[in-house]
């Protein structure tokens, strides 16, 4: 299971670099939220996937049965997830916001807060 | 004392909160914008009082024990750090009275400093590595939102560039966080500096070293991750660009100084050489795109990077001394690069550009705005007796002491181009004679700004120039403050107890 987890990961993580090296604003906005779910499976890894075992303390006894899965990875994913959502959620109204003041989805023509010698006159 | 932490936190919210319910209510907003600043720095002062006298002070929300709840801490670093943010919270909301325009606080701009100043807050006394994270896309959402808030061209392009690199960095950040919770089996930073001092670290521990370093160095701006910095920051209003200037990369670097003395400590002694030559290399690009500028805004923005490459320098020597230059470093350059920013909306309020090439006459028309410029401008050059002086001379000192020759010379020489950006603005825009152009009889000013406007205007950066030359003529106290603090941080067993409640 890790390493099909791993797997994907590495695609997301890939196909989320190779979206934000694009010129479009959109593909980069997506390539953002692919980054983001590649580390939100990282941290799910990497934290030890323990199929089956819930934390749970089994009736009449003090402490779970060992092995159980950990929650905090999850609870921190479930975190993840939630500012990730904000985030993107304001990154999508501020793509629709720059298209329509500046005409272009093209970020190669945004370089008017650029520092190079064509604007800084 | 739990409730000296938690009052940072508590009084932006609180204000935030109130000010949203005051949605249409200007007046109030700013009233309230005002009380919750100044209650946040006399919240920040308490705490630092407390720190002095007990060390450091840690509280566990919800009375969960450490390390399985999430931890509050506060060492001398980041209670000055939230007195100085406090302190530039209040400056920028006096500023703002004078200079926001309605349009920006009808959308709300006054609720959201406050946003961006528990962000703050929150990363500097949180002892928990996701809930950093937390507070730091507090605080990033809500310098989005203000960057954007104009709504023109250049916002909207400067917003892009500056949502994308930081929520790159947020990645970065979060898979390092991740990472090393399968390694550590905990995020509490003095559970894992406890943890990791003791065994020599594998392969894994330097790679997410790197991961965060390279995550801070990108908030922090430090090269070569710096081009979103003055891509940006020169295109929302000069009250916003100088709270990020103050407190967003500052925050960068305070998270650096915070997990490569506490928790990747021997990452740090392995990575000196490389760290100092990325904040020589901060240093030299920053102050050399801030020469081949012409806009004020501009030049000072390329500034903030070079002087996050003196506040990276300290890490990089991790000396006693060194930390002491950076901790001294950090509150001098927010002073004097937030004076700086004040001047040049002055400036733009007066004459209506920040161009230097259409500039010139402000020290004939207006002296004091000149001499409101001239100096923060050589305080952040170091000239003595100011507090840029001291600040460098620690570091200087001790990059000799250690022996790091080359870095020294490059923070002198970037102190001679620093003086030398200085000197052009001021002979652009305050000393040569003002450009005459078709349609105006006269080569000088003519604005109507109200004396009220003008005393909230100038107060700020009057009292901001002043604590510059407070820090320089009177620099004992500050620096005796910065040694105990870069004690501090160079003895993490003092935070592991305080955070603990164990001797480690």
């Amino acid at each position: 299971m890790e390493s099909v987890l791993a797997v994907v990961i590495g695609g997301l993580y890939a196909a989320g670099l190779y979206l934000m090296v694009r010129r479009s604003i959109v593909k980069m906005v997506f390539g953002l939220a692919l980054l983001g779910n590649a580390a939100n499976l990282l941290i799910f890894t990497v934290g030890r996937l323990t199929r089956g075992r819930p934390p749970y303390v089994p009736p009449g006894g003090t402490e779970p049965l060992l092995p159980v899965a950990d929650p905090l990875p999850q609870a921190l994913i479930l975190t993840a997830i939630v500012i990730g959502f904000g985030v993107q959620a304001f990154a999508l109204v501020l793509i629709k916001r720059v298209y329509q003041t500046v005409g272009t989805d093209d970020l190669d023509v945004m370089t008017t807060t650029d520092t190079d010698s064509r604007s800084s006159g | 004392m739990k409730l000296l932490l938690f009052l940072p936190l508590i009084i932006p919210l609180a204000t935030a909160v109130a000010g949203l319910l005051a949605w249409h209510r200007r007046e109030l907003q700013r009233l309230l914008s005002i009380g919750g600043t100044a209650a946040l720095l006399a919240a920040g002062v308490a705490l630092l009082s407390a720190v002095q006298r007990q060390g450091v002070v840690s509280a566990q929300a919800g009375n969960w024990p450490a390390p399985f709840g999430i931890t509050l801490a506060a060492d001398l670093f980041s209670a000055v750090m939230v007195v100085v943010a406090g302190a530039m919270g209040l400056a920028v909301a006096v500023y703002s009275l004078a200079s926001a325009d309605i349009e920006h606080e009808a959308l709300g701009y006054h609720p959201l400093m406050q946003v961006l100043l528990l962000g703050v807050c929150g990363s500097l006394l949180t002892g928990d590595l996701f809930n950093l994270y937390v507070w730091f896309e507090v605080m990033l959402i809500a310098s989005f939102v203000l960057l954007a808030l104009g709504g023109r061209r250049e916002h909207m392009e400067g917003a892009i560039k500056y949502v994308a690199l930081n929520l790159i960095a947020s990645a970065f950040f979060l898979a390092g966080i991740g990472i090393l919770y399968g390694v550590a089996g905990t995020l509490n930073m003095a559970d894992l500096a406890r943890q990791l001092r003791e065994v020599p670290h594998g392969g894994t521990v330097p790679v997410i070293a790197a991961l965060l370093f390279a995550a801070f160095g990108i908030k922090a701006a430090v090269f070569p991750l710096f081009f979103w910095l003055p891509a940006s920051y020169h295109t929302p209003p000069v009250a916003v660009t100088t709270i990020f200037s103050a407190l967003l990369t500052k925050v960068g670097v305070y998270v650096l100084v915070r997990i490569f003395t506490l928790i990747f400590v021997q990452e740090a002694e392995a990575g000196r050489t490389l760290i100092l030559a990325a904040a020589g290399l901060t240093m030299v690009t920053g102050v050399l795109g801030a020469v081949a500028q012409h806009e004020m805004r501009r030049l000072l923005s390329f500034h903030i990077v070079s002087q996050i490459g003196y506040l990276v320098m300290g890490l990089g020597l991790l000396t006693p001394l060194a930390l002491a230059g950076t901790v001294f470093f950090m509150v001098h350059v927010i002073a004097a690069k937030s004076a700086l920013f004040l001047v040049a909306g002055i400036v733009k309020r007066i004459t209506g550009t920040t161009e230097l090439g259409e500039l010139g006459g402000l020290y004939e028309g207006r002296p004091l705005v000149a001499a409101l410029f001239l100096v923060p401008a050589l305080a952040l050059a170091g000239i003595p007796p100011l507090s840029g002086f001291w600040a460098k001379l620690a570091l200087v000192r001790a990059g000799l002491a250690e022996e790091r020759y080359v870095v020294v010379a490059v923070a002198l020489m970037v102190s001679i181009l620093t003086l030398f950006s200085m000197t052009k603005i001021w002979a652009e825009a305050f000393w040569k004679d003002r450009p005459v152009r078709e349609g105006e009889p006269h080569a000088h000013y003519h604005p109507h700004i109200p004396g009220g406007a003008r005393l909230l205007l100038g107060v700020p950066a009057v009292l901001l120039a002043l604590a510059t030359v407070a820090m320089g003529v009177g620099a004992e106290p500050l620096f005796r403050l910065s040694l105990a603090a870069a004690d501090q941080l160079l003895n993490p067993e003092l935070y592991i107890a305080a955070v603990l409640g164990v001797k480690p």
